[in-house]
């Protein structure tokens, strides 16, 4: 259960760390919207450096990055094969009856396995470094403007740091729930689908209800401690913007820059 | 019921030592409490004995099933149904849509026919003092005491040779509690079954156990009966323990009379005998 690297938090002093979570939210955005640019092997090596210095950067073991790619390699192994097979152009290398492999086919299929790569390496790289409360001070100061539009960003912002706040709590109760059903003699991870699938209901009918409860108690709490939607509320963190955060920003453009480049040649 | 014997030799487990190097040995047909400070590494005592937490290094033996690092499947499902373990706030595992069903979920696991899963069922609401007619509601209808009874009815349905406890009183009101202690008590007398308790209330060790095994830091500093661990007061305050209210009373006593009683009193009712054998009351 505690395998899930997306979303946990690793203390630390690297630079990353110390960086203003709206520049580093902004810049992941931002990469991610800079990856469409790279079309070609040059602009992809470049992108390929920035993750991996970003991943340096944090201080974390890259360890910790790979487990984060794991969940979701299947996913990712997928699409890499329908590019494959779907896209024509170039010499033929695979032609085995309707399955055809092209040269277009497999770069489109590097490629895209390092699109998903790099996004997973980056976001996990800002969720590495940042606390889930800053996280949501940054979300929440970032969709700022949107409440002249009479958006409740207050709630949303609130509503997010109350889920990532009991990510840890559902998985050490996942995890309790689970050591109880085995004692009483559930195998996990054996015999048929269907019968795995049984297995799972007593797992997560008591995991639900228990939510529901918390939930339920937690409104009480928030409701006794005098919280109403919708009322201004001061906060007790305050976000500053610092000289590094704007440097941040500037890397970022100098990417785009390099990217630009190195595409027109 | 086979002796059980458990030797443990623990060693890391993952990046902290939750158990260092633990031998122990719990005859079969005893009631042993284990005590001790928070993280001191009971409960995982607890899921090595069960087998859900399997020792890095060292070995458990349950009867004539060992458990090791690595084991084949078949050792450890043989252990968990001798091995009846009922967890802290038990009540939260309850989940299938009626009482019988929940409880009929372990026999069924181990193989048990339904039919006779469902007249287990029948016969263990009465052992932990339920009446029948709950066993058509829903779990979640049931009040809390309730609930814990229901979940208590599940693991002994399995019908295990040793019971498993951690903090089974936890978070029920002092009634509740008591009934679910005395429930234990008696079970643990009626059906010889092996009883391990983990708690932090001193009082219902010296009510309800006949040995105590106090651990620190992933080890056990102390294995032995309770008039010898309670008496060596001096340990006893630097594992952070507790003393039983009626000695605490007593000590009390002895300090402003000056007198001193033949015996630690772990009692209410062992107090005020010694009080009346000295000639105070």
């Amino acid at each position: 259960m505690n395998k899930l690297s997306l979303g946990r938090y690793v203390p630390g002093d690297s630079i990353l760390h110390q960086l203003d979570p709206r520049a580093k939210l902004v810049s992941g955005f931002y990469f991610i919207i800079v990856l469409f640019i790279a079309n070609n092997w040059q602009t992809y090596l470049l992108l390929w450096l920035f993750t991996l210095g970003v991943m340096r950067l944090s201080k974390v073991h890259l360890y910790t990055y790979f487990r984060g790619v794991r969940p979701l390699i299947w996913l990712i192994l997928f699409t890499v094969v329908l590019q494959m097979l779907f896209t024509a152009g170039g010499t033929i290398y695979v032609e085995w009856g309707p399955i055809r492999i092209s040269e277009f086919g497999l770069i489109n299929g590097v490629y895209i396995f390092c699109r998903f790569v790099m996004i997973i390496f980056i976001s996990t790289a800002i969720t590495l470094t940042t606390k889930p409360i800053d996280l949501t001070d940054g979300i929440d100061s970032l969709l700022g403007p949107l409440r002249k539009l009479n958006i409740p960003v207050d709630e949303i912002s609130l509503m997010l740091s109350i889920s990532l706040r009991f990510i840890p709590n559902l998985l050490d109760e996942t995890q309790r729930v689970m050591d109880a059903q085995r004692a009483r003699g559930t195998e996990f991870g054996e015999g048929s689908l269907v019968q795995q699938m049984k297995t799972l209901v007593p797992i997560f009918l008591p995991l639900f209800t228990n939510s529901l409860n918390r939930a339920e108690e937690l409104a009480n709490v928030m409701e006794v401690k005098g919280y109403q939607s919708g009322i201004k509320r001061s906060s007790f963190r305050k976000l500053r913007w610092k000289t590094c955060d704007t440097i941040t920003l500037c890397v970022m453009a100098a990417l785009t820059i390099g990217l630009i480049l190195l595409r027109l040649n | 019921m086979e002796g059980v014997s458990a030797d443990y030799v623990i060693g890391p487990i993952r990046n902290s030592l939750v158990l260092q190097s633990i031998d122990l040995q719990i005859e079969s047909g005893s009631y042993s409490a284990i005590v001790g400070h928070t993280g001191a590494g009971k409960s995982s005592l607890l899921k090595t004995i069960n087998g859900l937490l399997l020792p890095t290094a060292g070995k458990i033996e349950v009867g004539q099933d060992i458990i090791k690092q690595k084991n084949n499947k078949q050792a450890l499902k043989n252990i968990r149904k001798k091995v009846g373990m009922v967890f802290q706030f038990p009540e939260a595992q309850l989940f299938a849509e009626t009482v019988e069903k929940d409880i009929c979920f372990g026999p069924l696991n181990f193989g048990v026919p339904l039919k006779q899963a469902q007249q287990i069922a029948k016969e263990v609401m009465q052992l932990v003092g339920l009446p029948l007619h709950l066993l058509n509601k829903s779990p979640h209808s049931l009040s809390g005491g309730q609930k814990r009874r229901v979940a208590i009815a599940g693991i002994l349905a399995m019908e295990p040779e040793i019971l498993v406890l951690d903090e089974p009183g936890a978070g029920l009101d002092p009634k509740g509690k008591n009934e679910i202690m005395r429930l234990i008590k008696s079970l643990h007398q009626e059906r010889n079954l092996t009883t391990i308790l983990v708690t932090h209330d001193m009082d219902d060790v010296v009510h309800y156990a006949d040995k105590i095994i106090v651990m620190e830091n992933g080890r056990i500093v102390r294995n032995g009966d309770l008039r010898s661990v309670f008496s060596d007061r001096l340990a006893i305050k630097k594992w952070h323990l507790d003393l039983p209210e009626a000695y605490q009373f007593q000590l009390e006593i002895e300090e402003r009379t000056g007198m001193e009683l033949p015996q630690i009193c772990f009692t209410v009712d062992e107090l005020a005998d010694a009080l009346m054998e000295v000639g105070l009351a």
